[in-house]
């Protein structure tokens, strides 16, 4: 990795009004939290800025609040303080489990949960240094024009591989953005998009200011493979939320990570409601996970192993929750 | 390569470094690591994988254990970073330092300045870690050489010295 930084500004605004004014005076400027990622994107060549905008400076970002039984939790919150909170672990488990897996402890203390929320897509043809990926002519996703995983394809595969998302996703999140527009608030949901290309729903100019939690969740878990216990993103995450009433599902929520190019909640588990978590439901909800989890090549593990593995860990953690609300 | 600006901005740094004041002029798009390597001199800072995965370049930065590597030096302005250099006090060993030394929990040395970084951090908040805590704290730095029970014996040993 040998591109330097050199002739990189960084502003340092102190408020979000002012973090808005230096990006739109310096258009294609990007905002840096933890720069966990960006930085490391950048020194490979990735995302050429002339300018970051530090929001480490901008109180605001770094509170947890509660608020009427729910929580808003500030995008400069580290997720290393998210993992320790101990209302977070209370309450919202899947995302304190989540928090407490992203990638390893020194990357925890300087990452934030909007930085989370915002990381890039990832594939084996893009995450390579600079000459790497020239001598394969790059790829769809930056300064190529063919996708190597699918090369009849006209869109970009890289995966989403962020772990908070699918937790936050099962748990009802929205979140408070903010831009030269004004503000807004829109459920997680609305945020990404499948296009490995262009992930994200947001406008130029526009960051993540809050994340707001609803209060009552129903028992919650995520958990993910990798190639190797910390540091390395998710092959798959799974996070799940259910609600039981009289030893049968009320609610059923599922979501994944790591598979496709956007974290995104399994649909059709409304119809297990008023079922027994059995063997029979179980099977169901792997053939669910199966059919919707859409991984390419884009990992150095295939493609069929992490979608069966999705479903085994889908299945896992839906027995595990029940079987918990049963004591 | 960016397209940057061919004058790089410099700007005044003032940090505490190993627990003494300290001023440098220091462009924006300088990394933490070759701050403390090249301007500060202190080249027990190890650059291994360059890209934030292997944890050699483990510093403190406000007791919280960081990686060097993708941390911008001017993102330091008013904090305190604390490198292997500053544990030992006139050329003493700390019982952590020693406990590497006599638990041989270095072995090519490389990634041992990262590994005791983030020890220490660990053993600042929790002076008495289980096996499996210390297993956590260390699990974003990477030995080469796959000495990793012994390092983690290394830390017992320090814990169990100073409790």
């Amino acid at each position: 990795m040998t591109t330097l930084l050199t002739g990189l500004r960084l502003a340092n605004p102190n408020s979000v009004e002012e973090a808005i004014a230096a990006c739109r005076d310096r258009p294609g400027s990007r905002f840096v939290a933890g720069g966990t990622d960006l930085l490391v994107n950048m020194r490979h060549g990735l995302s050429a800025t002339e300018q970051l905008i530090d929001l480490s400076g901008i109180d605001e970002l770094t509170m947890i609040a509660t608020n009427g039984g729910g929580v808003t939790i500030g995008a400069g919150v580290t997720v290393a303080a998210l993992a320790r909170s101990p209302g977070i672990a209370a309450q919202y488990r899947a995302l304190a489990e989540a928090a407490a897996g992203v990638a390893g402890p020194g990357h925890r203390n300087m990452a934030t949960v909007g930085g989370n929320l915002c990381q890039d897509t990832r594939c084996i043809y893009y995450n390579q240094s600079e000459w790497w990926r020239n001598a394969n002519s790059f790829c769809l996703k930056h300064r190529g024009e063919i996708c190597h995983v699918a090369p009849q394809g006209k869109r970009c595969h890289a995966a989403y591989s962020g772990d908070l998302a699918p937790a936050l996703l099962v748990l009802g999140a929205a979140i408070e953005i903010a831009g030269p527009q004004g503000r807004r608030t829109i459920p997680l949901s609305e945020l990404y998009v499948e296009d490995g290309l262009a992930h994200l729903a947001l406008a130029e100019g526009e960051l993540i200011l809050a994340i707001q939690l609803p209060p009552a969740p129903p028992p919650s878990a995520y958990t993910k493979v990798r190639v190797r216990g910390a540091i390395d993103f998710p092959l798959a995450g799974v996070a799940v939320a259910l609600a039981t009433a009289d030893a049968k599902v009320a609610s059923l929520q599922i979501a994944l990570t790591g598979t496709n190019s956007r974290p995104f909640v399994v649909a059709g588990t409304q119809d297990f409601a008023g079922r027994a978590v059995d063997e029979y439901l179980l099977k169901e909800i792997e053939r669910l996970v199966q059919k919707q989890a859409q991984p390419m090549r884009t990992t150095i593990a295939s493609a069929n192993y992490r979608r069966v593995a999705a479903a085994a860990l889908a299945r896992r953690l839906t027995a595990r929750l029940f079987a918990e609300s049963a004591v | 390569m960016h397209a940057l600006n061919p004058q790089p901005r410099k700007r005044l740094l003032r940090l505490t470094l190993n627990g003494r004041p300290r001023e440098d002029a220091v462009a924006d798009g300088v990394l933490l690591v070759d701050y403390l390597r090249e301007v500060a001199q202190l080249t027990g800072v190890k650059t291994g994988c360059d890209g934030g995965e292997c944890g050699a370049c483990t510093v403190l930065v406000d007791g919280e254990a960081v990686p060097s590597c993708i941390t911008l030096a001017v993102r330091c302005e008013d904090r305190s970073v604390e490198t292997i250099e500053g544990l030992a006090a006139q050329g003493r060993p700390t019982q952590l330092q020693r406990a590497f030394h006599e638990k041989l929990g270095t072995q090519c040395g490389f990634c041992t300045p990262g590994m005791i970084m983030a020890a220490e951090s660990l053993l600042r908040r929790n002076p008495t870690p289980t096996e499996a805590e210390i297993r956590t704290a260390l699990s974003g730095n990477l030995c080469r050489c796959t000495g990793y029970e012994k390092i983690i014996e290394s830390v017992q040993a320090a814990a169990r010295a100073t409790s």
